[in-house]
């Protein structure tokens, strides 16, 4: 189909970027992989009067570190972010959520960033991201600020995004040798969750230490099962400990009905995939 | 698929068909790709409401906006009265609304066109449909087909007095080709040692989802009206539009160019066609139309939607005594092109391969305000197969039998063959022992039954379940007095032309119309064989009526089995005519004249002569046979004189994991006798995408209607097809009984694999949890269906909170109920 008229804007810098932006005021969008801005375009969803298209900004794609985060620029692609080392070293959730999005020919369009941005709830990578305790760096006319992912998602695609800002980089403290997994249902094999579930855990001498786990389509944002962490901790990781840590998998979700799941089996899902995702995880 | 040695023929050679290298490098001619000069674009203005009045239509301000022509509708163009055509009155009653080129006052299903944009460009088109203002009065849709065949129900035709368009009744006992099924039935209940087994089947709504949206492109500035045409069926098409509009047949001209899939979505003469021949008639321009995938989701004809109430009497020792079969059909809104004759086709069938004393078949036609079905890959003999094979299996069951076994007691011995049936149809050939036991072997059935049994005792939550389905069907359609018999508004016969040209080089014409079958390769092969010519020295042409004058296009599975012998024919024509020029040149009778390998020899002696140098000989025109015409080049018409009667075996493992309902195929086993194989790798192919259809029926796709008759998953974000990730590798190999019904022996490939892997698959998942107490599963058997049957086993309560699904998707995984519009921030 053939998206309305708009305005085309291809800035060279964040700078560029951000006053652009401004010039074009609230109908703006801004186009990063364009995986889900282009459908919603052409089915006329959406009706943008300028697309700003960060495409042109090299800066954006970067991944580095410091000596405690993995730094990945906002535009980088599904991927790039799949095969980057330093992401896999020390923060493997991450590639282990990205591999599912998709096929390979989004995964080379979409970016990280946009995906996050758009914060679709049926998308892999907000639980992963909430579960890590991310911090996005958020640009705008005044410079830059940092939220932590727990502040980030606010809605169904909603994010602390202000208006005239732009997500710039995501950055991730470094969970070197920490056991990860995603465990992701879907209809098909090439479609979005209908739940998945995040998890990271720190094993020292056969038990649990720390317990990180987000929950992908349980409610209008990602989820931290914080009652599944809290019985993980101080456990050795077995069959009947996750099994029993999963039962709280839904506490505090609000699980959406659609004519692929209705609520309950949600829910009966979110129990199952938890236990399922720790196991793994501990392996 | 068998690896065996090449063979020295062209005939069963699995050549690469020459059509790829086009179609996949993305170099091929679509309709779309189609631009004359001149050009003007439309875009329909399409009801967002099932049911309706129209109060008014405001075209001010599309008329004003960028680049438009004009804005019509149905009295703007002068076409209120134009009616699309329906080719099948299965009944002297039937009754068919006319299905107007734009809504006349009322709309009948969402999706329907009210009004038409015409503008300089595709995009100018579009936005401008945005801003045509319809004012709708609401009427309640009518949408459950069982409900609407009931006295007093709301009628989608108030003038028609029923939602019913026609009922069809087949008889045996009344046809005299079997006994009385009532009197069975009533003798089984009667009768200690027989039982009856009553169900209820469901064929959930398809969207045939080919690959290349529908498309169409007219040119009126030349003598001939040029229709270019994403269709299967160029010369219906061109008859059609003479019956629709008016215009002399021989005033038009119509090409399918690559045509992108079709699986029968694309046999029907449609309103945006007939259109774009209005519009173009009107401007004097060139006018296109090419719909959005939405557009092609929402309003290209759907398949199968039926519900099916079947009873069985069998004898307790397995021997079917009657099957009577009660079909509600719907319809949808209007007829399609051949949609009522869609369930009739399937009446034929539902003895598959069984030897049944007594068949009944009634079915009722069923108006409702939805997008309107028709022909879809298998038009009506998949929804037969499904019922019979779903019943061998709940009788396997109820007897405690093995389900294999108690198909082969009832099944037609191969020794029985020619066999009269239940239904009238004479089966040619067939060996079911002969399928059914290979499938077996590749299957390892002993080897999964143990480990079926071994999960069940273990209590594993991943339980093994394992599906068969046998089947045949009746391909070739069709013999024209059949049809004629049927009351189909057309012959079944299939017409070829071959020419030599004077280089030797060889022209044949048929009226097949592919569209991805790979006719241009297997009809190469064919007539390489019977001229003894250079496979790259035939060319095969198609889709274009002044090309291919003659012809009625491709569908159920004809193209070989009657347009493959028509070339057979027009090329023994060539040869004989050829035979008579070499008698002459040769200096020879032509009683001593032999011909193989492309040589014509004088018995006895080493002289000869090339086809090439008889063809040229003709084209020279020099010296030839007084009385004769100096032409090699043979027209045929091929009308058969019986279907022909493809079968197979089906077997399927899957895992189901109890836990989640989910159910992951392991291994797909598929024998099927499909007669003599003119290209193994075609056939494989045709295999393969056959099965991943019937398959995805069985557990992923269903067009969902809303209660407002919204189809919501007009997307195929939510309308879910299968990838090949989603399936497992599949063990094909053919057995062949040779069809006796023609010269090539063979019998039709294009179906089979949607016609059993549906029933194999719902045989298969049933397997898996029918000893936990599961009986039934309605398709497509989702995990979240699976997993609910199971919670209502166990006795938990597993109410269904009401899906809140509030518009199609956007590429989005989610709709926000506050924005179900889904603007993203």
């Amino acid at each position: 189909m053939i998206p309305a008229k708009f305005d085309y804007v291809r800035p060279s810098s964040v700078e560029e970027a951000v006053s652009a932006l401004q010039q074009a005021g609230e109908d703006a969008k801004i186009l990063a992989g364009g995986q889900s801005l282009l459908p919603v375009l052409r089915l006329r969803m959406a009706a943008p009067s300028t697309v700003i298209d960060l495409g042109g900004i090299p800066e954006l794609k970067r991944i580095g570190e410091d000596d405690q985060y993995v730094m990945v620029g906002a535009m980088a692609t599904h991927h790039e972010v799949m095969r980057n080392d330093l992401i896999k070293q020390h923060v493997e959730l991450i590639s282990q959520a990205t591999e599912t999005v998709a096929d390979p020919q989004v995964r080379h369009r979409g970016t990280l960033g946009g995906a996050l941005a758009h914060a679709d709830p049926a998308g892999d990578l907000g639980a992963a991201a909430l579960a890590l305790d991310a911090e996005f760096v958020i640009l705008g006319s005044g410079g830059t600020r940092l939220v932590p992912a727990a502040e980030f998602f606010q809605d169904y695609f909603t994010t602390a995004i202000g208006e005239g800002e732009i997500l710039t980089m995501i950055r991730f403290p470094k969970y070197t040798g920490w056991k990860t997994h995603y465990e992701k249902f879907n209809r098909v094999a090439q479609a979005w969750s209908m739940v998945a579930v995040a998890v990271a855990l720190k094993v020292d001498g056969g038990s649990i230490s720390e317990a990180r786990i987000g929950l992908t389509n349980m409610g209008n944002v990602p989820i931290r099962a914080t009652g599944v962490e809290r019985a993980l901790v101080g456990q050795a990781a077995g069959p009947d400990v996750a099994k029993a840590a999963a039962e709280h998998a839904t506490e505090g979700t609000s699980a959406p009905s659609d004519a692929d799941a209705a609520a309950d089996y949600r829910e009966h899902l979110a129990k199952v995939l938890t236990g399922r995702a720790v196991l793994a995880a501990a392996g | 698929m068998t690896t065996t040695a090449e063979p020295t023929t062209e005939i069963g050679r699995a050549r690469v068909r020459k059509e790829d290298q086009r179609l996949i490098t993305g170099r091929s001619r679509y309709t779309d790709s189609i631009t004359p000069s001149g050009t003007v674009h439309i875009a329909v203005v399409r009801s967002t409401i099932a049911r309706a009045t129209i109060n008014s239509i405001d075209k001010s301000e599309a008329e004003k906006a960028p680049g438009v022509f004009g804005v019509y509708t149905a009295a703007d163009l002068g076409a209120e009265e134009v009616g699309l055509p329906c080719a099948w009155p299965i009944t002297p009653d039937q009754k068919a609304p006319q299905r107007p080129v734009l809504a006349n006052g009322r709309v009948n299903f969402s999706g329907e066109g009210v009004a038409v944009v015409v503008a300089r460009s595709a995009a100018a088109a579009r936005d401008a449909v945005e801003l045509v203002d319809v004012d709708y009065e609401p009427l309640d849709p009518v949408l459950d087909m069982e409900a609407a065949a009931q006295d007093g129900a709301e009628l989608v035709h108030p003038d028609l007095g029923s939602n019913v368009s026609a009922t069809w009744v087949f008889d045996s006992a009344a046809a005299g080709t079997g006994g009385d099924v009532s009197e069975a039935i009533k003798a089984a209940e009667a009768d200690d040692d027989q039982i009856v087994v009553r169900r209820r089947f469901r064929q959930q709504r398809l969207i045939p989802a080919f690959m290349e949206p529908r498309s169409c492109v007219v040119d009126p500035t030349g003598e001939q009206l040029t229709i270019w045409a994403a269709t299967q069926v160029p010369h219906i098409l061109r008859t059609m539009t003479t019956v629709t509009l008016g215009v002399p047949e021989s005033k038009l001209r119509v090409i399918a160019p690559d045509v992108g899939g079709g699986f029968g979505g694309k046999i029907g003469v449609l309103p945006e066609e007939m259109l774009c021949v209005l519009l173009a008639q009107k401007l004097g321009k060139p006018v296109k139309w090419t719909e959005t995938r939405s557009e092609c989701m929402l309003t290209a004809h759907h398949g199968r939607d039926q519900i099916q109430d079947l009873v069985m009497a069998v004898r307790k020792d397995g021997t079917i005594t009657g099957f009577d079969v009660h079909l509600y059909a719907d319809m949808g809104a209007y007829l399609g092109l051949v949609g009522p004759g869609v369930p009739i086709l399937g009446a034929f069938m539902f003895n598959a391969i069984y030897k049944m004393p007594a068949l009944r078949f009634t079915c009722s036609n069923v108006f409702t305000n939805k997008t309107l079905t028709d022909a879809y890959r298998g038009a009506g003999r998949p929804e037969a197969t499904f019922a019979i094979e779903r019943m061998m299996d709940e009788v396997a069951v109820e007897l405690g039998r093995d389900p294999v076994e108690l198909r082969e007691q009832n099944w037609i011995k191969h020794d029985e063959f020619p066999y009269d049936t239940v239904v009238g149809l004479t089966y040619d050939t067939g060996n079911y022992e002969q399928a059914t036991q290979r499938a077996m072997e590749l299957f390892d059935y002993a080897g999964l039954r143990r480990e079926q049994e071994e999960r069940r005792r273990s209590g594993d939550p991943v339980q093994l379940g394992i599906g068969i389905s046998t089947f045949t069907e009746m391909c070739g359609l069709a013999p024209s007095r059949v049809l004629g018999s049927l009351d189909y508004g057309a012959g079944g016969w299939e017409a070829a032309n071959v020419r030599m040209l004077a280089t030797g080089k060889v022209e044949v014409t048929t009226g097949a119309s592919a569209h991805g079958q790979g006719h241009e390769t297997a009809f190469s092969q064919i007539v390489a064989d019977k001229l003894g010519v250079g496979f790259d020295d035939v060319e095969i042409l198609h889709g274009d009526t002044q090309v291919a004058p003659k012809g009625l296009d491709t569908y159920g599975s004809r193209s070989l089995v009657v347009g493959g012998i028509a070339i057979v024919n027009a090329a023994e024509k060539v040869i004989e005519k050829a035979k008579k020029i070499a008698a002459h040149l040769l200096e020879a009778s032509e009683d001593d004249i032999e011909f193989a390998n492309g040589q014509f020899t004088v018995r006895g002696t080493d002289k000869g002569k090339a086809i090439q140098e008889i063809a040229f000989a003709a084209f020279m025109a020099h010296d030839y046979p007084e009385g004769m015409e100096p032409s090699l080049d043979s027209d045929a018409v091929f009308d058969p004189e019986n279907f022909s009667f493809p079968h197979g075996t089906h077997l399927c493992a899957m895992e189901v994991d109890t836990d989640t309902g989910r159910v992951n195929l392991r291994r797909y086993v598929c024998v099927d006798d499909i007669g003599n194989v003119i290209n193994p790798l075609i056939v494989e192919g045709q295999v393969h995408g056959g099965l991943a259809q019937g398959i995805a029926q069985a557990l992923f796709e269903e067009a969902n209607y809303d209660e407002s008759g919204t189809l919501v998953n007009a997307t195929f974000v939510d309308y879910t097809l299968p990838s090949a990730a989603d399936l497992p590798s599949f063990t094909t190999e053919t057995v062949s009984t040779p069809s006796t019904t023609n010269p090539l022996g063979v019998k039709g490939v294009g179906e089979a694999g949607t016609i059993a892997s549906t029933p194999a698959i719902v045989n298969g998942v049933l397997d898996a949890v029918r000893h936990l107490g599961v009986t039934e599963i309605e398709m497509p058997t989702t995990s979240q269906r699976v997993w609910r049957a199971l919670q209502v086993a166990k006795g938990h309560q597993a109410q269904q909170t009401p899906s809140d699904t509030h518009s199609p998707g956007a590429g989005l995984g989610s709709i926000d109920p506050n924005n179900p519009k889904g603007e993203v921030q």
